[in-house]
Order: C-alpha cells, then sequence, then structure tokens
C-alpha cells in the first residue's frame, strides 16, 4: 500500500518522547534554581552554575524544549487527523524535528556558557536565532501545506489556533532577533532605549500569547472533545473569541512596561487591551468546559480528562488574574514580586503543562497502535502529584509577592522606606521553601510519566502505521 | 509623537475597538440558514463535531463591558493618540506632586535633628530609628544589614576605623566619600629585596597580629622592606594613617582578609576602596543620622 495513506506518525513520537525528556530536563534545572534561591552555596562558585545562567535556561527549556515539542507533536498529529490526509512531506517532518532539536541543544550549551542577548524569553544568539526562523518556516510549510491538501472543507478550530500561532511566533521572533552581529556569538539589537523595550515586550507578551496560549488552545480543542466523545460547545463562540484573542493580545505588550520610559499613552493602551483580553480568554475555557456538559461523570475515572479539563480552570485563572495585574495600580504592587513568577507558573504548570500532558498521554498510546498507556492509575498519581506541586508553588509565591510589594513600599512617618531589601528577603525565605517542594512534587509527576512512557513502549513493540481516515462523506472537499 | 503617529495610533485603536463590537454583536445573533443549535453539520476524524450553541449572555456582557470601560478610560487618561485625555493626568505630574509631598514631609521630619553633633543624636532613640533607616536604604547594600562589613567593605561595627571614628570624620567620611588608593608595589619590593621580598614583607605584617611566627631572619628582612615602602602611608608601626585611610595591621581588623593569598593580591595589584559620597544623596542632616547610627554601634552608651 502506498504510504500516502497511511499517517505520518514518526514525527508525532518523536516529538512526543522530546516532550517528556525536555520536561524533566527544563523542569529539573527549575528545582536546581529554586534550591539556589534557599540554599545559594548550590551554585558551587561555578559559573556555569549560577542563577542568572540557569534562569534563562530553565524558562527557555521548559517554554520551547517541553511546550515546543509538545506543540510539534500535537499539531502534527491533529492536522493530519482533521485534513484526513499524511503530512506533506516527510523529509521536512524530519528536518523540523532534528532542526528543533538542534536548536534547543545549542541553548542548553550557550546559554550556561554565558552567551545571552539579555532579552528575556529571547536570550540566544544571533546565529541559533537564525536556525529557528529556517526550522519555524519550515514548520510553517509543513503544516500549512498538510491544511491546503486536506480532503474536507472545513478547516478545524484546532487548526486555526495552531495556524495563528505558527505565523505569530514567525513575525514575533523575526522582529525581535533583528541584531547586528558583532562576533561569531555577539550582537547588538538594532533597537534602543524604550523602543527597544517596547519591541521586546511586545515580543514577549505575545511568546505568552501564542506561543503559550494559542497553540495550546489548538490542543485543547482536539483532544478534549475527542477524549470526552462530545460536541464541542459551540461553533459560533470559537469564531468570536479566536478573532477577539488573537487579534488583542498583539496589544498587551505595554503592560510588561508601566512606570518606565515608556510613553503615557501606550501604557494606558496596553493596560486597557489587556483588559478587553479577559472576555476572549475565557471564551475559548467555557468552550473547552461546557464541552463536558452530559458528561462531567467521566472526570471520576478518566485522569487524563482531569488534567485537560483542570488545565483549563487554571487557565481561566491566570486569565482572570493577568488583565487584574495589567491594571495599573495592582501592577504598581505586583511588579517585580514573586507575585509575577506565582502567575507565571499558574499559566505554565497549571495550563500549559497539564493540557499537554494530558494531550501526550493521550496520542502516544494511539500512536503507537494501543488503547490506552501502560497504567492509567499512574496518570492518575500523576494528576495529583502535580496539581497539589502547582499549588503549593502558585500558593507561596502569591503570598511571597503580597508581602514583597507590600514591605517595599511601606513608608515611615517621615516619607522613609519601612524596611530595607534584604528585610523583605529574609520574610520570604520560608516561601522559597514552600515553592521548592511544589516544584519537586511536579518533577516528581514527570518522572513517573516518563517510566509510563518507557513501560508503554515496551508493550508496544514495533508501532503499527495508522491508515488515513476517508473524510465523512458530507464534509468530502472535491 | 508627530501628528500622522497619532493619527496612526487613533485609527488602530478606533479600528480595533469597533472590530470588537461588530464581531460581538454579529456572532451573538442567529442568522438564516445558520446551523441549529444542537449541530453544525461538521465532522472530522470520524466523531468530532460541533454544536452551535448562543454565546452566554454573562459573557457576552462582560465583553461589552471591558470595552467600555476602555472607551472611558481613553476618555480621562492619555491613551488615544496625542489626546491627553480630560482628566489632565500625566505620569510625570503625579511623579512631581507625590514627590513635593514627601520632601516637604521629609524636611518637616529632619527639622529636629540639623546641625546636631552625633554624641547627642546617639542617644535619642528617634534619631537613631531614623538613621538606621537611613543606613538600611543606603549604607546596607555595601556594608551589610548589621553593618557588620563584607569583603571589600569595612566593618563599621568595630572599633577599627580607616579614616578615623571620631564623630565628625564619619560624618566627613560619609558626606565626601573617600577614596584608599594603594599602588601595586610588587615591582619595586622585588628590585629592592629581590625574589622572596613579597613573601617577606607578607610573613612580616602577618606576623604583627600573631598570625604567623615567621623565622628571625625572615622578620627581619621583611621589617626592613616594610621600613622603607609601606611605612610611608602605614606608618613605621604600621598603625595605620587616618588621614590616608590606610589601615592599621596589627589588629585583628582586615577589609579584604588576612590570608596569604589576599596579601599578595592587594601587593600585586593594589587596592582602591571606594566610598561614594552621600550629600548629594542624602543631604546632609540624613547622613548625621546614619552616622550617628554607625558610631552608636561602637559607642554603646554606659548604664
Amino acid at each position: 500500500m502506498a504510504e500516502a495513506s497511511f499517517y505520518n506518525d514518526k514525527v508525532v513520537r518523536q516529538f512526543a518522547v522530546m516532550t517528556v525528556v525536555w520536561g524533566i530536563v527544563g523542569m529539573a534545572v527549575g528545582v536546581l534554581i529554586a534550591a539556589q534561591l534557599y540554599w545559594p552555596a548550590l551554585n558551587f562558585d561555578l559559573p556555569w552554575l549560577s542563577f542568572g545562567r540557569l534562569r534563562p535556561l530553565h524558562t527557555n527549556a521548559v517554554i520551547f524544549a517541553f511546550g515546543g515539542c509538545a506543540l510539534f507533536a500535537t499539531s502534527l498529529h491533529v492536522v493530519q487527523r482533521t485534513c484526513h490526509v499524511r503530512l506533506l512531506s516527510d523529509g521536512l517532518a524530519s528536518f523540523v524535528f532534528w532542526g528543533w532539536q538542534l536548536v534547543i541543544l545549542s541553548a542548553a550549551i550557550s546559554l550556561p556558557l554565558g552567551y545571552t542577548q539579555g532579552k528575556e524569553y529571547a536570550e540566544l544568539e544571533w546565529p541559533i536565532d537564525i536556525v529557528i526562523a529556517v526550522v519555524w518556516v519550515a514548520y510553517a510549510v509543513l503544516f500549512f501545506g498538510t491544511i491546503m491538501k486536506r480532503r474536507v472543507k472545513h478547516i478545524y478550530v484546532a487548526n486555526w489556533f495552531f495556524g495563528a500561532f505558527i505565523i505569530a511566533v514567525a513575525l514575533l521572533h523575526i522582529v525581535n532577533s533583528i541584531a547586528i552581529p558583532v562576533g561569531a556569538m555577539k550582537s547588538y539589537s538594532v533597537y534602543g532605549g524604550a523602543v527597544d523595550a517596547m519591541v521586546q515586550w511586545w515580543y514577549g507578551h505575545n511568546a505568552v500569547g501564542f506561543f503559550l496560549t494559542a497553540g495550546f488552545l489548538g490542543m485543547m480543542y482536539y483532544y478534549i472533545p475527542k477524549q470526552a466523545g462530545r460536541p464541542v460547545y459551540s461553533y459560533r463562540l470559537s469564531v468570536v473569541h479566536f478573532w477577539a484573542l488573537i487579534a488583542v493580545y498583539m496589544w498587551a505588550g505595554p503592560h510588561h512596561l508601566h512606570y518606565t520610559a515608556l510613553p503615557d499613552w501606550a501604557q494606558s493602551l496596553g493596560m486597557v487591551f489587556s483588559l478587553v483580553l479577559l472576555a476572549p480568554s475565557w471564551g475559548g475555557a467555557i468552550n473547552g468546559i461546557l464541552t463536558l456538559s452530559g458528561v462531567w461523570h467521566k472526570l471520576r475515572t478518566d485522569p487524563i480528562l482531569k488534567f485537560l479539563i483542570v488545565s483549563l480552570s487554571f487557565y481561566m485563572m491566570s486569565t482572570f488574574e493577568g488583565p487584574m495585574m495589567s491594571i495599573k495600580t495592582v501592577n504598581s504592587l505586583s511588579h517585580y514580586t514573586d507575585w509575577t513568577i506565582g502567575h507565571v507558573h499558574s499559566g505554565a504548570l497549571g495550563w500549559v503543562a497539564m493540557v499537554s500532558i494530558g494531550s501526550i498521554y493521550m496520542l502516544l498510546p494511539r500512536v503507537l497502535g494501543l488503547k490506552q498507556m501502560y497504567s492509567t492509575p499512574w496518570i492518575d498519581a500523576h494528576f495529583w502529584v502535580h496539581t497539589i506541586g502547582v499549588v503549593f508553588y502558585i500558593a507561596s509565591m502569591w503570598i511571597a509577592g503580597v508581602m514583597q510589594g507590600l514591605m517595599w513600599r511601606a513608608t515611615n512617618a517621615d516619607g522613609t522606606l519601612t524596611y530595607s531589601f534584604v528585610e523583605s528577603l529574609n520574610v520570604t525565605y520560608p516561601y522559597y521553601l514552600v515553592r521548592l517542594g511544589g516544584g519537586v512534587l511536579v518533577l516528581a509527576g514527570m518522572v513517573l510519566m516518563a517510566v509510563n512512557v518507557w513501560k508503554t513502549y515496551q508493550l508496544a513493540k514495533s508501532p503499527v502505521p495508522q491508515p488515513v481516515l476517508p473524510p465523512d462523506a458530507s464534509q468530502a472537499r472535491g | 509623537m508627530s501628528g500622522s503617529w497619532s493619527t496612526y495610533v487613533i485609527a488602530l485603536v478606533v479600528l480595533q475597538v469597533v472590530a470588537c463590537v461588530v464581531l460581538l454583536w454579529y456572532t451573538s445573533r442567529r442568522h438564516k440558514g445558520e446551523a441549529e443549535p444542537e449541530k453544525t453539520g461538521h465532522v472530522w476524524d470520524e466523531d468530532i463535531t460541533e454544536y452551535n450553541k448562543p454565546l452566554p449572555r454573562w459573557w457576552i456582557n462582560l465583553f461589552y463591558l471591558t470595552i467600555l470601560f476602555t472607551i472611558g478610560y481613553l476618555v480621562w487618561y492619555p491613551g488615544f493618540g496625542n489626546f491627553a485625555g480630560t482628566s489632565g493626568w500625566t505620569s510625570a505630574r503625579e511623579h512631581d506632586a507625590a514627590k513635593a509631598e514627601g520632601d516637604a514631609k521629609l524636611a518637616a521630619a529632619l527639622k529636629p535633628f540639623e546641625g546636631k553633633a552625633l554624641p547627642e543624636l546617639a542617644v535619642d532613640p528617634k534619631a537613631l530609628a531614623f538613621g538606621k533607616g537611613v543606613f538600611a536604604n543606603n549604607c546596607a547594600v555595601c556594608h551589610g544589614s548589621n553593618a557588620q562589613g563584607a569583603v571589600g567593605y569595612p566593618n563599621l561595627a568595630d572599633q577599627s576605623w580607616q579614616w578615623g571614628g571620631e564623630p565628625e570624620q564619619i560624618v566627613e567620611t560619609v558626606l565626601n566619600g573617600r577614596n584608599a588608593a594603594m599602588p601595586a608595589w610588587a615591582a619595586s619590593l622585588t628590585a629592592m629585596g629581590g625574589a622572596t621580598a613579597k613573601d617577606d614583607v607578607i610573613s612580616y605584617v602577618r606576623s604583627l597580629s600573631n598570625l604567623e611566627q615567621p623565622t628571625s631572619d625572615v622578620k627581619e628582612r621583611g621589617q626592613k622592606l616594610f621600613g622603607s615602602i609601606c611605612a610611608a602611608c602605614h606608618g613605621p608601626d604600621a598603625k595605620g594613617m587616618a588621614v590616608l585611610g590606610a589601615p592599621d595591621l596589627t589588629d585583628d581588623a582586615w577589609v579584604y582578609g588576612s590570608t596569604r593569598e589576599v596579601l599578595m593580591t592587594g601587593i600585586e595589584q593594589g587596592r582602591n576602596g571606594q566610598m561614594p559620597a552621600h550629600k548629594p544623596l542624602i543631604g546632609e542632616t540624613r547622613a548625621r543620622l546614619a552616622a550617628a547610627y554607625v558610631w552608636s554601634l561602637s559607642h554603646k552608651p554606659v548604664h
């Protein structure tokens, strides 16, 4: 039989396995730097292990290696299933996989060595930036090429989100990374001053909006209805929240620069459009959660559905918290404190990681020709360990952050500051231990997942190719 | 911002707001020929289908509410291109007003302590608390939150002073800063005393505070070198010289440490200790209050 009558699941499996591997690596680095904040001696006086170098390694590893691999695995899985065709090109798929692994490896080497552009979430130096751009364009060709040769009339909503994520990330990455190289691993941004800051946070917040939100909403739109066996709640809600989300996110960057040299008008626009984002964000979460109408009982027995639905609860929480934190008066308390770290992790560990983990648990056995993972009780255990870990993490950072904000702004009757910085650090100290505990739990869950994946692979022996399904007769494209 | 940029920003804002409203208004209504709420007829991957249920009313209202807030905010505050907003608010004005208020409060709070001598301030609990706050916010970053010092930053709670421990000397240090420059002496020492010169002088210096017991000829050679070079600043008896900020080398207070390696670095590369002038940063009275707090740490009142 011809190749074209089977899905290309090899690239999906590769990315799925690397999601787990990079998840463990990225989170282990996170646990180490959380431990360094409690026991500073853990940098062993080595520059390569210092907090300043490992922190970008952690963020790059969890966002672009763990999150990235999860997005590649799921988008390439979903686009084939919902277009009823094999991927455009196997060669291109391999190139995207190996290219992306090369990017990750370059990051893992260059960041500890101290090479950085100094732009948050865009630290990688110019040669690596070029590789990213090339791989990303290849990914776009692969994805949109597959969409173009689809055998159904309608493009499924999950693909709208994956598509928006791919286009926006290309735009953001290229514009923000334009720099003048002055050495093999050194460059200067073409932007300067407040413009540089604005471009950076236009990139930074849209990395959250498109990389960490739109792409994962794409995941949500396939795996939740599939796992629940229910129709998506509302097509019209999909339409309105999709367009509103991708349009309004573009404005939100300036809320990272409140009370800075950024002009007042830009700060105001960043703030109000961050508030407008609340409803479009919740639109996606509502659409996912209400898809469960009529089958809520499945949550009792299906830990994968638990991962997916609880991820949406965290998504709603973070996308409520975000607009609130972008209000200038709230921001003047929360900015620069650990509250921000708590907010980011409620999104990253609660929303992004949980929806990814749930999706991987669901897709992996399917692309191996199995009904389910090796152990479902282990998935349940993972769910609880992860959830408790996240709650410890974010609750401790909320308390620490609000405390820091209040202490930093407290003034004496004479107008002088009441507390020195180190006093605020002193009261934060115990919460850093609680946060570390939360991180250890999350990491432990990932290790359990790795064992489960390993055992599932042993069960599968050699993967069975999955035939491309014909589209429903009423949907077929001429 | 130039007029054309302002027009561009205004146009984009209007477009975005209008687009949101139109999108929301249009999709919240059912149109002719549209699929029933319970199905759209779409099917993917065997069993993925879609309902077409109405948008939740509360959600539509939430969306409209945030848009309404946006319009109100942009009328009241700057944001709509060059339009300054009807409130007259700018961040610069807010800052100036807050600063003027804070400055007035501070001036009133400092008034009672103006020009007072350190010993007098050091027994006034209010002045001490004030001084401690000034210290915590300005000095602690180098000298530590308990004034215990750090490598390169002297301990201020002991009896050893680089630039003199008299009250007015401390005030002078805080107000105008200090610059302690020790040149690199390795070349001169070696020229004068041969290959062992640096080690000899280190042994001699360390013997002064009983950190080691060199043989008598090492000590003799070291002492001779010390007398010709180091004594110029640190004094023939190595007791230091406050006017130059040259530390006493016979006590157990060491700014950079007392190991042979640390002393070798000092001799080979020199030292350049800088205390910035704080008069331009905190003014005379707050400098005096911080100095009084520092002075009180080594001059506990006798009860």
